[in-house]
């Protein structure tokens, strides 16, 4: 198992690599100037001459290949560069805004995972009963309603019925744990509603299909409780699809949040995207994307050690 | 809607009633005074900045060497100048500084920390961006013959100086720093203003306190302020009407005004003023068939400004008709004139059957084209929309491009493009700088319309060295009419600025640009 985990981080470093020279090209490609935005933006009256000037600092006058190798010796140190709109580094402006992301994304695991597995358990045990169609009235509810149309109906019932708006600012939760949460807490739900309904989904239909196994029947056939045929050998098995499922939608709720980050002024991960890509600031880019490509690789890594947990057939290395 | 409506009227009238008598009251001091920014600063510099992001950001922690009285905009009046003379040649300014004026880290501001700031302005050392180089480039010299008096001298008569002076870009740093680190403005800040920095929490908020040191006795009034960022507008109105913001100081379009005025009632304070802000359609010269002056013209002349102007108001920031100045200003062009200027005239439906005789002249009937625009709802939309339709009335077929900022730049810079809606970002009615666009591409690329014009080049030159405010008022005419008359680019409408603020919030006084007004010092709560 260890030798399997290191070989698969070692996979991480050519596949990152990678993704940083795919970036690094195809941002070039893309037209626009930061320096361009940056002193005209806003309609400044700014000289070619002040525009060639702020060029030359941020070093966008040199050929890209010297460019591109001042950037892979940067990354191959573990240094993501500096931003060029606000510069500073890419690091910094990542880590301010990563641990509010990485917060509504385990909120919004935590929410979904404590009500996804009893409501996907539910609908398959009871299938075609009132409790399976409800549930499936809630999750195909949670699959149609956009997230940011969701957290927006949250907001204005808050308005409206208590004349009250979670706080606009982030307090971190070692700070100040109640406004903490009584402001990811909404997001996180208007997020999670969604999360929850495409893992319920996922259980349901796996925990259909393992029932049916022989393996099952035999159990049931060999007098094992009920309970222990669902919880011991159903829904283990059952949970592996749904696993990967979470993984992958953690992974995009790191930043992929764009438009309910905006709808509830998170300063999260998703919105410094948007700003970025706007303003074409690519070290920032560039910066967040091996970020996330790394949360993807990590996350799948973890889901892969996790299928063994569940399911004690699977023994990686051998 | 009735009910909207009339609420709508009361809230207003009860402003323009309460005003006045609410700004007689006492102000009280103390309180923190939370309100919205609708961009964030990429940098504290107010020197490297065109942005209001920067202001509402830096403008709590500096001062500057004149500013505009609100009360009587456009008029200047001192900050850190307590007074000052100009000589009779126009060519010397003198101004007789406060004393006792301490910077934030406690040292003493002196004559000379103006020398740096305006050397930094007008020659910017190595590593430094000045986007108002051009604009001191009249300079000669600066001189300090004692730490309460600093002289400027020109080079030639500048009448765009005192605008220039009073811009709220020109922050004042110390001397000291700056010789210690020209860059150092851009990340750290130490200024003279009414408030101290607290701390900046990137992509979240900035907040200050209080300069217990302050120059202006008795002021600020606020114990300490937090502007918190809130890129967008819905939930920048969400947390205005939820009280988590008390105020937002750039603008909102009328839809947003009167959803708040429904839902706040009068707890609400609107208020309203035209805005140095305007869209221009303007047309790349180099490019067939607008290379040709018929297309252009025909093309300006379909526009209804005076019917657009009522429809768009409705829903749109744009509002005022007006040539290059902004309407009402001193020196705008009055409305008997305006309309006897292509593009401007009443009578739409003439205009319009002269505009078809023209593309039929110039052999475009069936004229097609791509508008260029600006990915940003408010008011760059309606606008394009507005006019892809006045188009369609001569025949005309519009394609209406919006792409996000750093693209649009792009295909301007390089003349990529056939028409395009640009804008002008002011902070004062002089017009000097919002002409610098129309003077010939050839001097400078800034002219998107890349046409060049030398009786154009000579009017903007005359106005800029006229001492005679009549005389300049001519030549701003005349240049204004030789530019229309060309149709290489002409402001569509002008804006309309709106600003919210909660009842409780005193003090603040509206002004035509977003860019003034930002240092919170008179602002106080009345709760």
């Amino acid at each position: 198992m260890l030798t399997y985990t290191l070989k698969r981080l070692l996979l991480t470093i050519p596949t990152l690599i990678g993704v940083a020279v795919l970036v690094f090209f195809m941002l070039r490609i893309v037209p626009g100037d930061i320096v361009e935005v940056k002193l005209r933006g806003d309609g400044g009256n700014v000289t070619q001459e002040v525009v060639d000037a702020e060029r030359k600092r941020l070093g966008l006058d040199r050929p890209l290949l010297v460019q591109f190798g001042d950037y892979m010796w940067g990354l191959a140190r573990g240094d993501l560069g500096i931003s060029m709109w606000t510069e500073r580094p890419v690091i910094e402006e990542i880590l301010i805004r990563l641990e509010l992301s990485l917060e509504v994304a385990i909120l919004a695991t935590i929410f979904a995972t404590l009500i996804s597995i009893p409501l996907g358990t539910a609908a398959a045990l009871f299938r075609n009963t009132w409790i399976d169609y409800v549930v499936r009235i809630v999750t195909i509810g949670g699959l149609s309603i956009p997230s940011f149309w969701f957290g927006m109906i949250i907001i204005v019932s808050l308005l409206t019925l208590f004349n009250w708006l979670p706080p606009i600012t982030f307090t971190p939760i070692y700070v100040d744990p109640v406004a903490n949460l009584s402001q990811l807490i909404w997001p996180a739900l208007a997020v999670g509603y969604r999360y929850c309904a495409v893992t319920a989904r996922m259980i349901r239909s796996s925990l259909l299909e393992v029932l049916a196994e022989d393996y099952i029947r035999t159990a049931r056939a060999k007098g094992v409780y009920e309970k222990l045929v669902v919880s011991r050998h159903a829904l283990r098995n059952a949970l592996l699809p749904a696993i990967t499922v979470m993984g992958l939608e953690f992974a995009f709720l790191i930043g992929g949040l764009v438009v309910t980050e905006q709808v509830f002024n998170l300063n999260g991960i998703g919105q410094l995207f948007v700003q970025s890509v706007s303003r074409n600031d690519f070290m920032l880019i560039q910066g967040m994307v091996i970020m996330i490509a790394g949360f993807y690789v990590i996350i799948n890594l973890v889901v892969d050690l996790l299928y063994a947990v569940f399911d004690p057939r699977i023994r990686y290395g051998n | 809607m009735k009910k909207l409506i009339l609420g709508l009227v009361g809230v207003v009238a009860f402003t323009l009633a309460a005003g006045p008598q609410a700004e007689a009251q006492q102000p009280k001091r103390g309180g923190n005074f939370n309100f919205a920014i609708s961009a964030e600063t990429p940098h504290y510099d107010c020197h490297a900045s065109d942005t209001y992001a920067t202001l509402h950001f830096s403008s709590p922690f500096h001062s500057t060497l004149l500013r505009y009285n609100l009360s009587k905009f456009p008029d200047v009046e001192g900050d850190l100048a307590k007074s000052w003379t100009i000589s009779p040649d126009k060519l010397t300014y003198t101004f007789t500084l406060h004393e006792g004026v301490k910077f934030h880290n406690g040292e003493t501001f002196t004559s000379a920390d103006i020398k740096a700031t305006y050397d930094r302005l007008r020659s910017p050392p190595q590593g430094v961006v000045s986007t108002r180089r051009a604009t001191f480039a009249d300079i000669e010299s600066i001189e300090t013959p004692n730490p309460t008096t600093v002289v400027f001298k020109l080079k030639a008569v500048n009448s765009s100086m005192m605008d220039h002076f009073a811009s709220p870009w020109n922050c004042v740093y110390s001397a000291k720093d700056l010789a210690a680190d020209p860059t150092s403005p851009r990340t750290k800040i130490n200024g003279t203003g009414p408030f101290t920095f607290v701390e900046h929490v990137k992509g979240s908020h900035v907040s200050g306190k209080r300069n217990e040191n302050y120059f202006k006795k008795g002021l600020p009034y606020l114990d300490s302020y937090r502007g918190i960022f809130t890129l967008q507008a819905a939930a920048m109105l969400n947390a205005l009407q939820g009280g988590q913001v008390l105020a937002e100081f750039r603008g909102v379009s009328p839809a947003e005004r009167d959803r708040m005025v429904a839902a706040m009632g009068d707890k609400l304070r609107v208020e309203e003023s035209s805005w140095t802000l305007n869209l221009l359609v303007l047309f790349n010269t180099e490019k067939p068939p607008f290379n040709d002056i018929r297309v252009r013209r025909a093309l300006l002349m379909a526009i209804d400004r005076w019917g657009g102007s009522q429809g768009l108001s409705k829903i749109s920031t744009l509002r005022a008709v007006g040539g290059v100045v902004r309407p009402g200003s001193p020196l705008a062009t009055p409305e008997a004139e305006l309309v006897k200027l292509p593009g401007f005239s009443k009578n739409i439906k003439q205009a319009r059957e002269e505009a078809r005789k023209l593309l039929k002249e110039a052999g475009h009937e069936n004229l097609k084209f791509v508008l260029w625009n600006r990915n940003l709802a408010m008011p760059y939309t309606p606008a394009g929309v507005f006019l892809v339709d006045q188009w369609r009335q001569i025949g005309v077929e519009v394609e209406h491009k919006q792409s996000d900022t750093a693209p649009y730049i792009a295909a301007m810079q390089s003349g990529n493009f056939e028409v395009a809606i640009d804008f002008s970002n002011l902070f004062n009615d002089d017009p000097t700088l919002s002409m610098t666009k129309f003077i010939s591409a050839s001097k400078n690329p800034l002219n998107l319309s890349r046409a060049n014009d030398a009786e154009i080049d000579k009017l903007y030159e005359l106005q800029l060295r006229e001492g005679d405010i009549q005389k300049r008022k001519q030549y701003i005419q005349a240049l204004e009419k030789r530019l229309f008359e060309q149709a290489y680019q002409q402001p569509i409408l002008w804006w309309h600025r709106i600003v919210l603020s909660h009842r409780t919030v005193m003090g603040w006084k509206m002004s035509p640009s977003h860019n003034l007004g930002a240092d919170l010092a008179e602002v106080w709560l009345n709760q």
